[in-house]
């Protein structure tokens, strides 16, 4: 059995969800390699070699694979991988746009945002916004799966030495073209990568009073998530939602303030090892997962948390 | 130009779902079911292009049950000219849906194919991507905005950092996030109305499409439940707890 990861990456820098999914990759067993596609790739690819436990890196680096535009990483992701038997990728925004068109090229069902390794052909998800958990076995000859970060632990990102090949395979498919991007600019930790996320709703009334959750943040190096009730009023932007529909957060401790506990929001954090919630309404349903409920104005607790931590 | 858009039966999704005791399954017998809430805002995208004059005709299609047929007249009361339905007592894989969806876009000729990113049982997030494989079309997906400027689509993308615009060649594929747009309510004279637009039902033979998996579902549990902690009464308790009892900070 030979597994290939898709490698996560910004072109210059190998995303930290790359780890997690070779970490994915081990416990179902056999020789790693990790795909590089991109435009100008060789740190990543270098970065790439030294992951523990990988066997070999192939490195596609054409300005068509720059943007990640899934018409023309798919297919170079189809001619390199089959043969593989089992095809991973992390199930970041890239990964969920790219891996089912791989998948429904290959013609084999894809098994999305695997949380645990059964064994090689059996995997554990879940559905219902993680309201039920799944086993689902494959039998296809290629399995194409894309890993949930937070269900495995990272490998080291250090100790390895693999072979780096070049391929040259694929290019651009003339279907469709990167126009621009508008990235969110932050000090703070990659929310889902972060020990601690401080996370604010609708109760934070504007997008100004983030500023109470930034500055405790700061002092926890805390990563700032939201609600999508605080992205849809517009305090903060979409890329911080955690929830069914924005990112999947598992830190040690989560700390939810002004956020009343939907089940869309349960099932981006409810994972965390410890949830702290601090909400007026005792009702409110954040109270049946936290771990240490606060029921107080955030207005007055924020401020006062900020001092004494 | 002609939209098609797909939409989905679902739970619906304030209903807190329990799982069968023989886990086989998510107990659906009489829970409420709806439009899975990423395929009203599919819905709602395409009424908006015909209301700008960009489409000219909306066909909606759904995979699934007899009953789908209401989320199809849901669709119809919000503005789509005709419905399709493939139907399909069993729960289908994404592939399979994907590839029905192939026959009805062969049939059909649209210009542009507008579903929701993913349906909020399955989770899987897959269909469109795959539809795209399958047409050979390119994909917007997880779309926050679609700008139709003649034979292009420019979609602007939800991703992991901020946002991302793409062109891409039509046809094509739109996969629809939750922030583009906010999708109406249909009102009783359409809902009406609704009733008498035509709803054409046709099968996975007659489209002569395989629905074979290669996945199968072994068992279906509860999560791992999580107790209700305690209430702490100060601030101060709070950070005291972090620090001695949980050790977090």
């Amino acid at each position: 059995m030979t597994i290939l990861v898709i490698a996560e990456n910004t072109n210059s820098a190998l995303a930290p969800a790359t780890l997690n999914t070779v970490a994915a990759a081990q416990k179902i067993g056999g020789d790693i390699h990790v795909l590089v596609a991109g435009q100008g790739v060789g740190a990543v690819a270098e970065a790439a070699a030294k992951i523990a436990g990988v066997a070999k890196v192939l490195v596609a680096d054409n300005a068509a694979f720059a943007h990640q535009l899934p018409e023309n990483v798919a297919p170079l992701v189809v001619e390199l991988g089959n043969g593989y038997s089992h095809i991973l990728a992390a199930a970041t925004s890239n990964g969920k746009n790219i891996l089912p068109r791989v998948a429904a090229q290959l013609d084999v069902d894809q098994i999305s945002e695997i949380v645990s390794v059964e064994s090689p052909d059996t995997f554990k998800r879940p559905i219902y916004a993680g309201n039920a958990i799944a086993t689902v076995q494959s039998s296809a000859a290629v399995k194409v799966i894309t890993v949930r970060a937070t269900g495995f632990d990272a490998v080291a990102a250090e100790g390895g030495s693999a072979a780096i090949e070049n391929v040259s395979a694929g290019g651009d498919a003339g279907k469709s073209a990167f126009v621009g991007e508008e990235l969110a600019k932050s000090d703070r930790p990659e929310l889902t990568a972060a020990k601690i996320v401080v996370s604010g709703g609708r109760g934070m009334q504007n997008g100004d009073n983030f500023k109470h959750l930034y500055t405790l943040a700061d002092k926890l190096g805390a990563a700032v998530g939201a609600s999508r009730a605080a992205v849809d009023a517009g305090f903060v932007p979409n890329d911080m939602q955690v929830g069914q529909t924005g990112k999947i957060v598992a830190p040690q401790l989560y700390i939810a303030v002004g956020i009343s506990g939907a089940i869309q929001h349960l099932a981006g954090m409810k994972d965390s090892k410890v949830i702290v919630a601090i909400n007026k309404d005792e009702e409110a349903p954040i109270f049946q997962v936290a771990d240490y409920g606060l029921v107080a104005d955030l207005f007055e607790a924020v401020p006062e948390l900020e001092k004494l931590v | 130009m002609k939209v098609l858009v797909a939409v989905k039966r679902v739970v619906d999704y304030n209903v807190k779902v329990r799982v069968k005791p023989d886990n086989s399954g998510v107990d659906l017998a009489n829970v409420k079911m709806s439009m899975n809430p990423f395929c009203e805002i599919a819905v709602e995208e395409a009424v908006r292009l015909k209301e700008k004059g960009v489409a000219s005709e909306i066909v909606v299609v759904s995979i699934g049950p007899t009953q789908a047929q209401e989320q199809l007249r849901t669709a119809l009361a919000l503005g789509a000219d005709r419905a399709v339905l493939v139907e399909s007592a069993e729960e289908l894989n994404s592939l399979a849906v994907a590839k029905l969806l192939k026959a009805v876009v062969d049939k059909e000729q649209p210009q542009l194919v507008i579903l929701g990113k993913q349906a909020i049982d399955s989770d899987n997030n897959q269909t469109g991507q795959m539809l795209a494989a399958l047409t050979g079309y390119a994909q917007g997906t997880f779309a926050s905005k679609v700008e139709i400027n003649g034979d292009k689509a420019n979609v602007t993308r939800e991703i992991d950092g901020g946002l991302q615009t793409v062109a891409l060649n039509l046809p094509a594929i739109v996969t629809t996030d939750l922030r583009l747009n906010e999708p109406r309510y249909a009102s009783l004279p359409n809902i009406m109305k609704a009733k008498k637009k035509p709803l054409e039902t046709l099968t996975p033979d007659a489209l002569g499409v395989s629905t074979a998996s290669t996945v199968k579902t072994i068992k279906v549990e509860a999560p791992a439940a999580r107790g209700a902690g305690i209430k702490v009464k100060s601030v101060a308790e709070l950070v005291e707890k972090l620090k001695t009892e949980a050790k977090v900070i």
